[in-house]
């Protein structure tokens, strides 16, 4: 007796969801690879001063003679944009009109003009965000996460697959700390929890302070990194090809 | 709310995989979720029915596997399951590791396709194993 009811068969299929992005993440990185240029993705919520920290970021490289650039994610506006542009380095601003993160198709569509090989160093200013910008790699370098002294040192155990996706963790605004009573140990021991032996520093956009160990970071990270991949004519010294992350 | 934009990446996904088997319906998609994927499973599930209007899923169930974290612990040389997602320290011994083997995937595990209109599945196997690929690139730890 034949059925009839309707046959239907369950077959096994492996593709991830975000390998479009992930590809093209992946050939943005072998791009900013072969052109030298470390790039970072900065990543945190709304209002941890994240421009601030951008621009003030921006500012001393530029005025150290690091060449230096970034493309800005913002839902709208390009307000962002143009106070970075202050800083003397060439600035984009990516609209996302109403997306919640940027994409490294995003990434890829404002590179046009621009000649990676003149650049050191490309910011990029993601999303005020701590879910979405998780999930989406943009072939970055590096992943800065900023957490601000007015959010509380919970917000990591809250956040943790953002944290436990970046590379350095920043806290913002630490002129406020004494004021906000923040705890920078409490702080600190959330971040060690979801991503054990990442660097977490300090820095305050008013006063300073913290901008030295940051760029001092920021650089031994670089020299790290263009030992794996070098520039273009810059052959690495086997002395210093250790895979290890200073 | 990123749940759309991962919705329509599951519509091309799985619409792309639906066109290999020469499958014109699909009732089922399974999906592998890690808990470190960053993906709400509610939202998804909302995001889902909206965007397959119209598509070859349209009216598809969407089943949704979650995944736990597991880290490999040296100390132990052993892979454990963490039981939370906040808390990289091994279980057993307390040590702390970032080194995630589980827990990070989004990936498209199976279909579930209208046999009458898909005679390529048969030289596929059905779904078995749950040790799916990673969708989001691992991380240096
Ligand atoms: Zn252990």
């Amino acid at each position: 007796m034949t059925s009839t009811l309707p046959a239907t068969r369950i077959v096994e299929v492996r593709a991830g969801i975000l390998r479009k992005n992930d590809e093209l993440a992946r050939a943005l990185r072998a791009r900013f690879e072969a052109a030298g240029v470390f790039v970072v993705n900065l990543v945190s919520s709304p209002g941890t001063g994240k421009t601030a920290f951008l621009e003030w970021t921006l500012t001393a490289l530029h005025q150290r003679g690091v060449r230096v650039a970034a493309l800005v994610g913002d839902l709208e506006t390009d307000n962002d944009a143009r106070r970075l542009a202050r800083s003397g380095a060439p600035v984009r601003q990516i609209n996302t009109h109403g997306r919640c993160h940027l994409e490294a198709e995003m990434i890829e569509a404002h590179l046009d003009g621009w000649a990676l090989g003149e650049l050191d160093v490309l910011f990029v200013e993601n999303v005020g965000n701590l879910v979405c910008p998780a999930s989406y790699d943009l072939g970055e370098a590096l992943r800065l996460v900023l957490l601000s002294v007015t959010e509380g040192e919970d917000k990591p155990l809250k956040y943790p697959t953002m944290f436990n996706s970046a590379d350095i963790a920043m806290i913002t605004k630490a002129d406020l700390a004494t004021a906000c009573e923040f705890d920078r140990a409490a702080a600190g021991a959330a971040i060690e929890s979801v991503r054990p032996g990442m660097p977490v520093l300090a820095c305050s956009s008013r006063t300073g302070e913290g901008l030295d160990e940051w760029l001092a970071l920021l650089d031994r990270r670089r020299s790290h990194w263009r030992t794996q991949w070098p520039a273009p004519g810059v052959v690495p010294s086997p002395a210093t090809s250790s895979r290890t992350v200073p | 709310m990123h749940e759309l934009s991962i919705a329509q990446s599951i519509v091309e996904v799985a619409g792309a995989e639906a066109a290999r088997l020469q499958a014109t319906r699909i009732l089922t998609v399974y999906l592998a979720v890690g808990r470190l994927s960053g993906i709400e499973a509610g939202a998804l599930q909302f995001s889902y029915d909206l965007v397959t209007e119209g598509t070859v899923l349209a009216g598809s169930r969407l089943v949704i596997e979650d995944v736990p974290i597991s880290i490999y612990c040296a100390p132990c040389g052993a892979l454990r399951e963490l039981p939370g997602v906040n808390r990289f320290r091994c279980p057993v011994c307390d040590t702390p590791s970032g080194d995630i083997r589980r827990g990070r995937e989004l990936d498209l595990t199976g279909l579930e396709v209208d046999e009458r209109v898909a005679a390529t599945c048969e030289t596929l196997s059905p779904v078995n194993g749950t040790d799916a690929m990673t969708g989001v690139p691992e991380r240096p730890a």
